[in-house]
């Protein structure tokens, strides 16, 4: 296990992604489709990308998202990657 | 019509700054800092569309584009356009624009900074293209008759209405949402600004922007979004629509000379073509709409051009730039909004800072102060870099 505070990063994912989208934080819940909740379309991947990138000093890519399908998908995705990091 | 500018921000406060010949202009400290010649500017206000657009809109849109939007909403509900209408109908949309610096310098830094082409973002390249406006517009009202930007430097939005005349005159299209918008910021006119074409009047901004005046010192960039609906008779009535002038003709020329200097020949063939193509006699024309932007040469340019057309009796001239500053690419479709509410409320705003005229100025009839008078025509002039010319003719429309 790495040091980072799990449930500060999920809390402040669930925050950013809210604003960025402009959606309901109670519709981002662990087990539903981020895809589908975001209502993303495959430029606002991109937007995705840089969201991670400012936020968490980190780039992914694209293929990156192709695993992800939930948000605890995703917690679990940056939370590896910022321990990774550490 | 609807607009956005820096005398107003929809038509009833920019009527009201034309009939109290009010200045838009002001200092951006931004540009001092900068290392600008000149901080003057027209002064304008970015609108929130926080409630009106969605994220993914707004994200597309560039700073021109937003005022773009706002003065199309207002245009649009003016003439009685809503979305069941352009459902049912090709409308169109051609509109002038020249450049939209922001995103593409973002951008390069982003590329340049992080050596990664992904987080310059989604919004960057349809905010970057020139033809930002159009392409925005036509995908948030969800027009579908023709659409492009038109881009013909400082004379891009009134070539934008001549095209859309033609169009319509012609019966290719019966609707078209036309105008042109000018991004307000530095970036937009560094390049500008290190030609010394600026006026550096800094200690009287509003004093700075002085048409025909014989103290003029050079212009001063401004910006906002003027839009208009160009009909015909038919499209306007069966919409119940009011009709709030008719467009009698549109001449053009280019110089074919200097890309920066204006000459007296190609203003006169574009003003020339108009009056020809109108049916209307000189006299007719009771106001001129003038380019005039406060530089030395251009404005002498045109008066000669004016004087030579016009050498029967000259009408009353008067440059709105006073005012405006030079609205660049949308300075062609404001100052017809600006003329057809002076136009439809009677009365002639006054070329500011008029105060001492030179030689070529002196033999033209400058209002100094407002002029309350019906009039039922008038003509306004637009030109720009590389000698591109246009000239519209519009009258009050009589049932």
């Amino acid at each position: 296990m790495g040091n980072v505070n799990t449930e500060e990063v999920i809390e402040k994912i669930r925050i950013i992604l809210a604003e960025e989208f402009e959606i309901d934080i109670n519709t981002i819940q662990p087990d539903a489709n981020l895809m589908q909740t975001l209502e993303l379309d495959s430029l606002d991947l991109v937007d995705m990308v840089v969201l991670v990138e400012q936020n968490f000093g980190f780039t992914v890519t694209g293929k990156d998202f192709a695993n992800i399908k939930t948000f605890r998908d995703f917690y679990g995705f940056i939370i590896e990657r910022m321990n990774a990091a550490e | 019509m609807g607009i956005y500018s820096c005398i107003g921000a929809n038509l009833d406060e920019v009527k009201q700054s034309l009939y109290d010949g009010r200045s838009g202009v002001g200092i951006d400290p931004v540009r001092t800092k900068m290392g600008f010649i000149s901080p003057l500017t027209g002064i304008i206000r970015r609108p929130d569309l926080k409630t009106l657009l969605d994220r993914r809109k707004r994200n597309y849109l560039s700073e021109q584009g937003e005022y773009a939007y706002m003065a199309t909403l207002e245009a649009f509900r003016n003439a009685k356009i809503d979305d069941v209408f352009l459902e049912a109908n090709d409308v169109g949309i051609l509109y002038g624009n020249d450049s939209s610096s922001v995103p593409v310098i973002t951008a390069a830094d982003i590329v340049r900074n992080k050596k990664n082409t992904v987080l310059v973002g989604s919004g960057s390249i349809f905010q970057s293209m020139n033809s930002t406006v159009t392409m925005n517009l036509s995908v948030i009202f969800k027009l579908k008759g023709i659409s492009f930007t038109i881009a013909g430097a400082c004379a891009s939005g009134s070539h934008a209405i001549g095209i859309a005349y033609l169009l319509v005159k012609n019966g290719l299209q019966d609707c078209i949402l036309c105008g042109g918008a000018q991004e307000v910021n530095p970036f937009g006119v560094g390049s500008f600004d290190g030609l010394s074409a600026f006026s550096t009047r800094v200690d009287a901004a509003q004093k700075a922007s002085r048409p025909f005046d014989k103290n003029r010192d050079g212009l001063v960039p401004s910006g906002g979004a003027a839009s208009l609906v160009v009909e015909s008779y038919e499209s306007a009535v069966k919409r119940d629509a009011p009709i709030l002038a008719e467009i009698v003709s549109y001449g053009f020329s280019s110089n074919g000379d200097h890309i920066s200097i204006p000459n007296v020949e190609g203003s006169r063939k574009s003003l020339q073509m108009a009056i020809d193509l109108s049916g209307l006699k000189l006299s007719d024309i009771q106001y001129i709409n003038a380019h005039a932007t406060s530089t030395l040469l251009g404005d002498s340019n045109e008066a000669q051009a004016i004087l030579d057309v016009f050498d029967n009796g000259c009408p009353l001239v008067a440059s709105t730039k006073s005012m405006t500053g030079h609205e660049m690419w949308m300075a062609g479709a404001s100052e017809i909004i600006y003329s057809v509410l002076m136009m439809n409320n009677d009365f002639i705003a006054p070329n500011i800072n008029f105060e001492e005229p030179d030689d070529v100025s002196a033999l033209l009839n400058i209002p100094i102060k407002r002029v309350d008078m019906e009039f039922d025509a008038f003509l306004s002039n637009s030109f720009g870099f590389g000698g591109t010319n246009s000239t519209l003719i519009v009258r009050k429309f009589k049932n």
